[in-house]
């Protein structure tokens, strides 16, 4: 089945957004899950990526994407009208939503994407809501708008204090969790780096803390194990297990070694596609 | 004429004249399997085994006894009537012999290439016995193969009787869906497999590679469902998209087949099982087979690691087939390293046999005890531990048991851990009262029934990791319970 897209936008220098078509997906989607996508079908690498919205009455999901190999710049080049031959699931474990009192939300970079189903199915049930937002400069600030509407209170932060305040999200971060009363529940989606030291600022306030991760994955179903990660010392699969962990227990580090695996590979790849495109006149 | 055709001749003028006695039989040279040279299929992925010609065919059949007691059709699990087709080969009535394996197995191609006959109809064999070297038993397998690929017309679409009006789902196209779908397709159900990856077939497309069993004759038993009417759906995860219940429930579905695999990679739980490089065989083999990584940057758009010098850990099929992917794949070096004794190897003969003319290197009664890595975080080596063979255990195979202080260490860069697979959970977490065993597999009684009403399982879901003609069997005798069902069901 053709998964056409029906709206497709830019939303920041490397970063796009479209609405595609996945009946199924967009009814029984919850928060925290993902789909893998797959341009077509024979030889298309399979790319996980959060379903960032859902309209189940269109039968569309929203994705965001960051062009980074090949697949993701290829993505970037499809128009409205065009179509994925593979969009698989929705796939692992929702998030856990309830009522927890005071949820910080704090989003890095593409990460703001998976954040924002999950900060709406948070504040629905009554949370309060802090959102941390950050980017490395004012262009690849995505979401902002999304994120006013659902949040009592909305931290902007810049690398490079293009915009608003400059700092990195550990830092709001830290003064939001010396508060009084103490927030009760930390939502960190982001680079794995940024994941890692939002984790070692809310372990020193024991605020318990979510993270979720994007490693590599294959078929997103439990089959390959090449999505593991080490939780608490013991290997988890993060397309089955997770995609959402209790962050104070992942290891980080080896999980940021894993996925530099195929980098040199991938820019190879990427470079390559370029060349191709400018060989063909694409590329303008 | 050569010698083969001149023998041949011989043969049948005797039998013509009713003079061919079992004497004459026993002296008729096993007929070796025509393969691509070691050497040169290191550098391609198409089939190493080339098939019987003709002359061999029928020579290697006329081998058969023609036993009264069939001890081979014993020693086969769906009971292909064995002396039957074999007779007919030599008769060289091909459709004839097709017809007859047809009536058990519905994947002669892939049985013929995949069944380890020599621990089942081979090994029972009279003429085997008679040498007492089960090598030189009538090649089944070989001549099953041989008919597959020979008689196998264009028209060989099953009748499929009128619409019942009734739907039945398949969960999983691996070789125990294909059979439940098509055996329920031709009762005259509207049937629909589900399948989670974007291609079908099974452990057949993204494990077992090309060289062994070419995907073309996988999609040709697709396509031959599809003609019937069956309806496939893939990109379509039975628990996330749709559950069974909803299937059931909302759907319409009046039966469920669930035939999706084992397919939970287990990892050893040593210490630098996270580093870059270490891979599940599961993980190594769809990245090679299905995403064809090995055409990574020419076409393909999957990566996998650029290895020079491998070591697959396992003694089994899979083990084999990652090891000959990684050859295949360029790598200069690619050890086995296995923890028993080559006899206690579960791979089929033939596999290990090819792997050694592929120069991979074995390494018996040795077993990793961690894996080592650099600071990048890739692997440089694993360290092993010297193991001897004790009292046999549970499996009736002999206990290896590591030698202390024999550590030593292999420099690697890539690991490939193929020791088995483990249930997958998800069917089992998001169907309330599906009966599973401890081992997270699903529970059925005789008829392949679970304890759901109208719900059938088979496969490696419910045996653990089995083997085609397992799952085969089992999707038979499902799709006959679930005919039986719909037909009580008012
Ligand atoms: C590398 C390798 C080599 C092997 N070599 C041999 C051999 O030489 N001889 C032999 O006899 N056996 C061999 N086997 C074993 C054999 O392949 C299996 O026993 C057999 O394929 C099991 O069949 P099955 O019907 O249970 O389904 P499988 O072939 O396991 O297929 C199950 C299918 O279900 C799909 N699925 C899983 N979950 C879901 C879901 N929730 N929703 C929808 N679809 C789902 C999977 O994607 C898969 O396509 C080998 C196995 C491997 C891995
Ligand atoms: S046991 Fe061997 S010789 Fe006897 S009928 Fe079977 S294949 Fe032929
Ligand atoms: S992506 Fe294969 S097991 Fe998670």
């Amino acid at each position: 089945m053709a998964h056409k897209i029906v709206s497709k936008k830019q939303l920041a220098e490397n970063v796009f957004t479209a609405e595609i078509e996945a009946p199924l997906v967009s009814r029984s989607r919850k928060p925290g899950q993902f789909v893998i996508v797959g341009i077509s079908g024979e030889y298309s690498e399979r790319i996980p990526l959060t379903i960032a919205g859902a309209d189940a009455e269109k039968g569309t999901i929203r994705l965001i994407w960051q062009r980074v190999g090949k697949s993701t710049a290829e993505m970037a080049d499809m128009k409205v009208g065009d179509a994925f031959e593979i969009v698989t699931g929705p796939l692992g474990r929702p998030t856990h939503i309830e009522k927890f009192g005071t949820v910080v939300c704090v989003g890095g970079g593409i990460g703001v994407a998976p954040l924002l189903p999950i900060a709406n199915g948070m504040a629905r049930v009554g949370n309060r809501i802090i959102s941390i937002l950050g980017a490395r400069t004012k262009e690849l600030l995505i979401l902002e708008e999304d994120f006013a509407g659902i949040s009592d209170e909305l931290i902007i932060v810049t690398d490079d204090g293009s915009y608003k305040r400059k700092a990195l999200v550990t830092e709001p971060l830290k003064e939001v969790c010396v508060r009084e009363p103490k927030p009760d529940l930390v939502v960190a989606i982001g680079p794995a780096i940024m994941m890692k030291f939002c984790c070692e600022v809310t372990r020193q306030y024991s605020v318990p803390t979510q993270v979720s991760l994007n490693t590599i994955m294959v078929d997103g179903t439990g089959m390959c194990g090449g999505c593991r990660v080490e939780v608490d010392g013991k290997a988890k699969f993060v397309c089955v297990d997770g995609p959402e962990f209790d962050g104070h227990k992942v290891n980080f580090d080896l999980m940021i070694k894993r996925l530099s695996a195929y980098k040199g590979q991938e820019q190879a790849a990427r470079e390559a596609y370029k060349k191709h495109k400018c060989k063909i006149g694409l590329d303008g | 004429m050569d010698e083969d055709a001149k023998l041949l001749q011989q043969l049948l003028k005797k039998q013509k004249e009713g003079r061919l006695k079992p004497s004459d039989r026993y002296k008729i040279p096993p007929q070796a399997m025509p393969q691509q040279d070691g050497t040169e299929r290191r550098d391609n992925v198409n089939e190493v085994a080339l098939g019987f010609t003709e002359t061999q065919a029928r020579l290697e059949a006329m081998r058969c006894l023609q036993c009264r007691n069939a001890p081979c059709m014993q020693g086969c699990p769906v009971r292909i009537r064995i002396g039957d087709f074999i007779e007919a080969i030599a008769k060289g009535r091909y459709a004839d012999a097709l017809g007859i394996i047809k009536e058990n197995s519905l994947l002669p191609a892939v049985c013929g290439r995949v069944c380890p006959q020599e621990v089942q109809c081979q090994e029972t064999c009279t003429v085997g016995k008679k040498f007492k070297d089960v090598s030189k038993a009538v090649s089944i397998g070989r001549l099953e193969r041989f008919v597959a690929d020979r008689a196998a017309g264009p028209d060989a679409v099953p009748k499929v009787a009128p619409e019942t009006g009734k739907k039945v789902a398949v969960i999983g196209s691996g070789p125990g869906g294909i059979v439940a779908a098509s055996d329920t397709r031709r009762a005259g159900h509207a049937v629909t497999v589900f399948e989670a990856f974007h291609k079908p077939g099974g452990v057949m497309v993204y494990g077992i590679p090309e060289f062994r069993l070419p995907k073309a004759i996988v999609q040709k038993e697709i396509d031959v469902l599809e003609k019937m009417g069956v309806k496939i759906v893939c990109n379509f995860v039975v628990g996330r998209t749709r559950t069974i219940a909803q299937l059931m429930t909302q759907d319409g579905f009046d039966a469920v087949y669930i035939g999706v695999g084992a397919g939970l990679p287990r990892f050893m739980g040593i210490g630098g099982e996270q580093f870059v490089g270490v891979y599940s065989a599961n993980e190594y083999l769809t990245r090679a087979n299905l995403m064809k990584a090995y055409k990574f940057g020419a076409g393909a758009d999957t990566p996998i690691a650029k290895s020079k010098k491998v070591a697959v850990i396992g003694g089994g099929n899979v083990a084999m087939d990652s090891a000959r992917t990684a050859v295949r794949l360029g790598a200069e070096e690619v050890y086995l390293v296995y923890r028993r004794s080559e006899a206690e190897m579960p791979a089929r003969v033939e596999e290990v046999h090819h792997a050694k003319e592929e120069g991979v290197r074995f390494h018996i009664l040795r077993n990793p005890k961690r894996i080592l890595g650099n600071e990048d975080g890739y692997v440089t080596a694993i360290e092993c531990l010297k193991y001897k063979l004790g009292e046999p255990d549970e499996s009736g195979r002999c206990r290896p048991i590591p030698i202390e202080g024999s550590e030593f260490t292999i420099d690697v860069d890539t690991v490939i851990i193929a020791i088995g697979n483990g249930a997958n959970p998800l069917i089992g977490q998001t169907t309330p009262g599906l009966e599973l065993n401890k081992w997270g597999n699903i529970v059925v009684d005789d008829n392949c029934k679970t304890s759901l009403e109208g719900v059938y399982a088979g496969g490696d879901i419910v045996l653990g990791a089995a083997t085609v003609i397992l799952a085969m069997g089992q999707g038979r005798i499902a799709a006959a319970a679930i005919n039986e069902y719909l037909a009580a069901k008012k």
